[in-house]
């Protein structure tokens, strides 16, 4: 005998990965980690405002785990987060007026996003490190 | 009390949630303006990489520096706040555990908030 209908599993709809990925909606899933990791990672921003709020001790302990190559690592990813998901957020606002939406066209837009976004945080860290040596 | 409005006029616009398009329009509000203010973040990073303690607190101590970072802060954690939410709410399928995630970003957000903000106060007013 058949099971009944309340019994079956319920049929779903193919979700995430049953498709090939293609660049929008790599993008779109980058998009939200980036989000997600920034939600976590203001916590580094929260805890350097503290220890400048608290004393010269505690900056001075902040700043050397941030200095150290681990910390400057984090902190590297932290930018390319940033700097992604506000790339991001601009093209979402384009899309949001309705431009850019060709199909040919937004990919090649969305391929092009990791490589701005690495490009942009690459800049941002020499300007930062010339901005040091001056 | 009598409610002269009609049931149409009540929900128009609005949607089952009560706050129609409210998500979706707080979070581009949020992040048109996060933009200029992330933007003034980064570059006030940059300037301060490699300053002293006295330095650092003399900085975030100018009044239109604290401000920009006040606002920036208030912006960037209710940004979160929405983003996190749209995750939960996407994820997370367990009633009682949607709930208590959602309570949890609330939280968290607000707390993060605070803590900066309470912070560039304080360095602002010197103490």
């Amino acid at each position: 005998m058949s099971k009944s209908a309340a019994t079956r599993p319920r049929p779903l709809s193919p979700h995430l990965f049953i498709y090939k990925p293609i660049p929008t909606m790599v993008m779109s899933i980058v998009h939200r980690i980036t989000g997600a990791s920034l939600y976590f990672g203001i916590l580094l921003v929260a805890a350097w405002l503290l220890a400048a709020a608290t004393s010269e001790a505690w900056f001075n302990t902040v700043s050397a785990i941030y200095g150290s190559w681990l910390g400057l690592l984090v902190l590297f990813g932290f930018t390319w987060s940033l700097v992604h998901h506000m790339l991001g957020g601009v093209r979402h606002f384009v899309m949001d007026l309705g431009l850019g939406l060709d199909k040919h066209f937004s990919t090649k837009v969305a391929a092009l996003m990791p490589v701005v976004s690495i490009a942009l945080t690459v800049l941002l860290w020499v300007v930062g490190f010339m901005a040091r040596g001056a | 009390m009598t409610d002269f409005r009609t049931p149409l006029s009540r929900v128009r616009g609005l949607g089952a949630a009560r706050e129609g398009t409210g998500h979706f329009w707080y979070q581009r509000v949020t992040a048109a303006a996060n933009i200029p203010l992330i933007l003034f973040f980064v570059g006030l990073i940059i300037a301060l990489s490699d300053a002293s303690f006295a330095d650092v607190r003399a900085t975030l101590a100018n009044p239109f520096i604290t401000v920009l970072l006040v606002l920036a802060v208030i912006s960037v954690t209710y940004h979160m706040k929405l983003g996190m939410q749209m995750i939960i709410e996407d994820y997370v399928h367990d009633e009682f555990l949607k709930i208590v995630s959602l309570m949890l970003n609330i939280f968290y957000t607000l707390i993060v908030g605070a803590v900066c903000i309470f912070a560039l106060l304080k360095i602002a007013f010197g103490g």
